[in-house]
């Protein structure tokens, strides 16, 4: 009898083997590792401007109260030409967006904004991927709520499209 | 105000704060010069993943972001951190999914009680089938 | 014409499988000799139909046909021959044609040469095994089809440069032998079970093709293993990547097969094992295949990803797996269960044995799928590696290992524990010896590689006691086979710990003319050359290496750019010594007038694969033997009365 028993626990054991493939298979495919930095505190960062003619970022300025975006980019980056008449729109209404250009060189910036235009109220520069780091961010473009008080409130991986809009700006705290 | 050469200027981040100065060496790429510190260092390489690759350690990715990484890494063991220390830090950042080394907590216990029990099952399996009475007995 | 005329050939073999089937399912119940005899034949062409299939690919491959569309996304017109045709199975559709043929070639030659089986049950392996083709068959011809046609493609995209190597020509075609190979032994165990025919001479008969499979897996996975080191550049030889990870299963459970099967063949016992055994086997290359192919699982070894595949392959499981368990269930139960036997025993051991690979098996599942089940159910991200794998799976194989030096020099059925403690002092002593040399010696490595090398000088020690005391003359075989099976073992784990503990790895930048140490060795970059390859430009680091005051002599690692499809591969130079290997690579950036030049100096290294080369020559070793002594039997039997 007991060994009639044990006689069906290989097929048992199969059929949960088959129902964890089951479930692998019809899972959404998500390979984007998130950030484990939402709800804490911005790290402490300081980086040189980017740019002449732009300020470069700091952690202190996003705890004045003003909740702002931060959007790691490069002009490398192909994707990010996509979001970036997203994010002169969010400039339009009244958003502050600074940039952190990741592996990227006074140039070619230079030429990246000049082509599609420039939503930054400051950009600094990240050549060693320390920010990112810092912030667990594991591509790019990837983009960052910060609030006033210089906690990470979001983080949206990848481009930032016209569907995100709303979300952002309640975000921030502003009226659509 | 023009950005300067990579090495001077860019600040670490996060504590501990450590100075770069030009004549530092670019630990992405270039061994630590203590060979204990570079072994747990290139042991830790081994077992930290690559977040923009298919599955492959920091120490065998030519990805720009895994040498930023083997970088923080050489930096952090140099300045006095244990290879657990600068493991937790990134786990801190991006969860367990970027080390090889699944955390031994409540829902990863499976990975440990599974084969235990697997080993007790086959046991008694075993254990069932012999035996016993000749040693019971009188030792022949 | 090629292309159809193979699509063609794969249809008839689709249908000669379905005969196959309902022949064997007929003949079950209607004990009509022609019957019976006409499944045989039909299996072999099947076979000649299958194989023509693959030779009208790998000729769409060679001529480099680019209206066919795997030729087109996968091939080159610009690439060497050899990399033409054994590019043919560097594809998804194109290896599981090579697949289904190994299938096909299986059953033709179970049909072909197996002659000890029982006529029932031959027919019933035979139908088992149509069965299986059926079903892949039916799905490369709906849904992976190699030879769909494409217009208008003038060159193709050309093959992954990392695969343009010999060993693409021999690792898959090795590696499938195995892995499709264990068919035989699944198909076995059906028709064992649905003809009620479970016993020593069964076991006898299913022996030989085992053994044979197995000798293929093992050959296979070392092949791979030394690929993976040699091409990738990264000086590591086993990564517990998921792939990589389902070919081991399958080998595990084939060595705890093996293994059963003798105990089953002379002792009449561990009946149900070996049944399970011989389910589990191919079971574990059917999951293997549908892991690779379905994309749940990430990997740098993945085919091109597609679910919809992945539930083909997950239906064919479940009939096929769950078909056998069930049966399996239902059947087992009424076969007798064989005898019961001593604590201290052969029996006794090999049983411990399976169940110590059974464990492995599981933790290796574990760690494979346990991140995709956990995302599944919580949607929380884990990896699991080489520390996980290495920590469980390491200290088992261990014990495993020394079960394994004491099995052979167990007698059947009881035996005393003071003889056995006669027997294996020799290994014993050289054992703990080997221990405190090493903890005196060695410095500081791991406790496994320690423990590894201590017990690799035992079992090695071990391996060799059943030969000693015997007219080597008259010993058999298989015998021989299982001696160098578990000395190969040894130095296997012997390699490995030897390159967990003692490998020493130097990454340094280096100008011209620099010098730089690694292990006992100096490396001087001595300059850059750059020169074109058949289908890429390389460019070569050029390294002055000198031990001692020893002659110096060249290295010079490479880096590939290739255009088509356009990848920089690492082609790191080796130099093999008698003591371990040299292995350099240069690095892709240059920083301010200096290389990168990454370089290893790993002891004995060479040992895990030479290991493995002699696990397969002891399988080979033993297959030979078994099958000549059973041509000799049959023919001393077959003199005239």
């Amino acid at each position: 009898m007991k060994r009639g028993l044990i006689l069906w626990l290989p097929l048992a054991l199969i059929l949960i083997l088959f129902a964890v493939f089951w479930v692998g298979l019809h899972r959404q495919e998500n390979h984007d590792i998130a950030s484990q930095m939402v709800g804490k505190a911005l790290p402490e960062f300081t980086t040189p401007a980017a740019l002449p003619g732009l300020p470069g970022a700091s952690t202190a300025l996003f705890r004045d109260g003003r909740p702002r975006l931060l959007n790691i980019f490069a002009s490398w980056c192909v994707p990010c030409v996509a979001e970036v008449p997203v994010l002169m729109r969010l400039k339009g209404m009244g958003v502050e967006v600074v940039g952190i250009a990741v592996h990227d060189t006074t140039p070619a910036l230079d030429q990246f904004l000049t082509r599609n235009g420039n939503p930054y109220a400051r950009i600094g520069s990240d050549d060693q991927s320390r920010i990112q780091l810092a912030l667990g961010s594991s591509g790019v473009p990837e983009t960052f709520v910060i609030d006033g008080q210089g906690r990470i409130v979001k983080q949206h991986i990848g481009v930032v499209g016209e569907g995100d809009i709303p979300e952002l700006l309640a975000l921030l705290g502003k009226q659509p | 105000m023009r950005a300067p050469a990579a090495l001077l200027g860019a600040l670490l981040i996060a504590a501990p704060a450590i100075a770069q100065n030009v004549a530092a060496p670019d630990y992405a790429e270039v061994s630590l010069s203590d060979p204990a510190k570079e072994k747990q260092a290139l042991a830790l390489m081994d077992s930290i993943r690559c977040v923009v690759c298919q599955g492959q350690p920091v120490s065998g990715s030519n990805a720009d972001l895994a040498g930023d990484m083997r970088r923080v890494i050489r930096e952090r063991i140099e300045a006095g951190e244990s290879p657990e220390q600068v493991r937790a830090w990134l786990v801190s950042k991006y969860g367990d999914w970027v080390s090889f080394k699944p955390p031994l907590e409540a829902r990863t216990a499976p990975l440990w009680l599974v084969p235990l029990l697997a080993l007790m099952a086959g046991l008694w399996l075993l254990v069932r089938r012999l035996k016993w009475d000749r040693l019971k007995g009188t030792r022949g | 014409m090629i292309a159809e005329a193979g699509l063609a050939a794969l249809w008839f073999a689709a249908a000669l499988a379905l005969a196959q089937l309902v022949l064997g399912a007929m003949a079950t119940s209607d004990a009509r000799a022609e019957l019976r005899a006409s499944i045989a034949p039909v299996a072999i062409v099947q076979a000649l139909f299958v194989v023509t299939a693959f030779f009208c690919l790998i000729a769409v491959f060679a001529r480099s046909d680019m209206s066919v569309l795997l030729v087109a996304e996968n091939s080159h017109s610009a690439k060497p021959m050899i990399y033409k045709i054994s590019g043919t199975w560097g594809n998804h559709e194109g290896s599981m044609l090579l697949w289904v043929t190994i299938l096909g070639v299986a059953g033709a030659s179970i049909a072909l040469f197996e002659r000890k089986l029982r006529a029932d049950t031959k027919v019933a392996t035979l139908a088992a095994q149509g069965a299986i083709a059926l079903g892949f068959y039916a799905f490369l011809l709906f849904a992976s089809n190699p030879f769909a046609r494409i217009a208008g493609v003038i060159e193709g995209q050309g093959l992954n440069p990392l695969l343009q190597d010999p060993g693409l020509a021999f690792h898959p075609p090795t590696l499938y032998a195995g892995y499709v190979g264990m068919s035989a032994a699944f198909s076995f165990a059906v028709g064992a079970l649905v003809t009620r025919n479970v016993g020593p001479e069964f076991a006898r008969a299913m022996r030989p093709w085992i053994l044979g499979a197995w000798v293929f897996l093992t050959i296979g996975i070392t092949a791979g293993s030394y690929w993976s080191y040699y091409t990738l550049g990264w000086g590591g030889w086993w990564f517990w990547d998921p792939v990589e990870n389902a070919s081991l299963m399958p080998w595990l459970a084939a060595t705890a097969l093996i293994h059963s099967v003798t105990v089953l063949a002379t002792r009449d016992g561990l009946r149900a094992w070996t049944i399970m055994l011989a389910v589990l086997a191919f079971s574990m290359s059917m999951v293997g295949t549908f892991l690779v192919r379905s994309g749940i699982l990430t990997s740098v070894h993945s085919f091109a990803v597609d679910p919809r595949r992945g539930l083909f392959i997950l239906e064919l499981l479940a009939i096929y797996i769950g078909g056998a368990l069930t049966l399996f269930a239902l059947r087992v139960g009424t076969v007798s269960e064989g005898t019961r036997f001593d604590p201290f025993s052969r029996e006794a051991a090999l049983v411990a044995n399976n169940l110590l690979l059974t464990v492995i098996l599981i933790v290796v599942m574990a760690g494979t799928l346990y991140p995709l089940a956990l995302e599944g159910f919580t949607g929380a991200k884990i990896s699991v590696g080489a520390p996980y794998f290495n920590s469980v799976a390491g200290p088992l194989a261990l014990v495993l290992m020394l079960i394994m030096a004491a099995g052979p020099l167990l007698r059947w059925r009881s035996d005393q524990p003071a003889l056995l403690l006669r027997r294996v002092a020799p290994a014993l002593l050289v054992g703990v010896i080997a221990l405190a040399v090493l903890i005196a010696f060695a410095g500081p490595i791991g406790l496994l590689p320690l423990f590894g090398l201590a017990v690799a000088a035992l079992v090695a020690v071990a391996s060799l006691a059943p030969l000693w005391k015997r007219n080597l003359a008259r010993t058999p075989l298989f015998t021989y086979g299982m001696v160098i099976a578990h000395l190969g073992c040894a130095v296997s784990i012997a390699g490995m710990a030897c390159e967990g503990a003692f490998t020493k790895e130097n990454l340094v930048a280096v100008k011209a003319g620099e010098t730089q140490p690694i292990g006992p060795f100096s490396v001087t970059f001595a300059g850059l050359r750059e020169f074109p390859g058949p289908n890429y430009a390389a460019l070569e680091g050029v390294l002055l290496v000198a031990k001692g005051s020893d002659k110096p002599f060249i290295m010079a690692p490479q880096l590939h750019q290739f255009s088509d499809p356009p990848m920089l591969t690492n082609q790191a130079a080796i130099k093999t010594f008698w003591n371990g290997q040299l292995y350099l690579t240069i690095g892709e950036k240059e920083i301010d007038g200096r290389w990168l030049i990454r370089m290893w100096w790993k002891p004995f290294v060479t040992l895990i694969w030479l290991g493995g080369a002699m696990i397969a020559l002891g399988g080979a070793l033993a297959l030979l033997g078994r099958v000549r002594r059973e041509l000799f039997a049959s023919r001393k039997a077959g003199a005239p009365a």
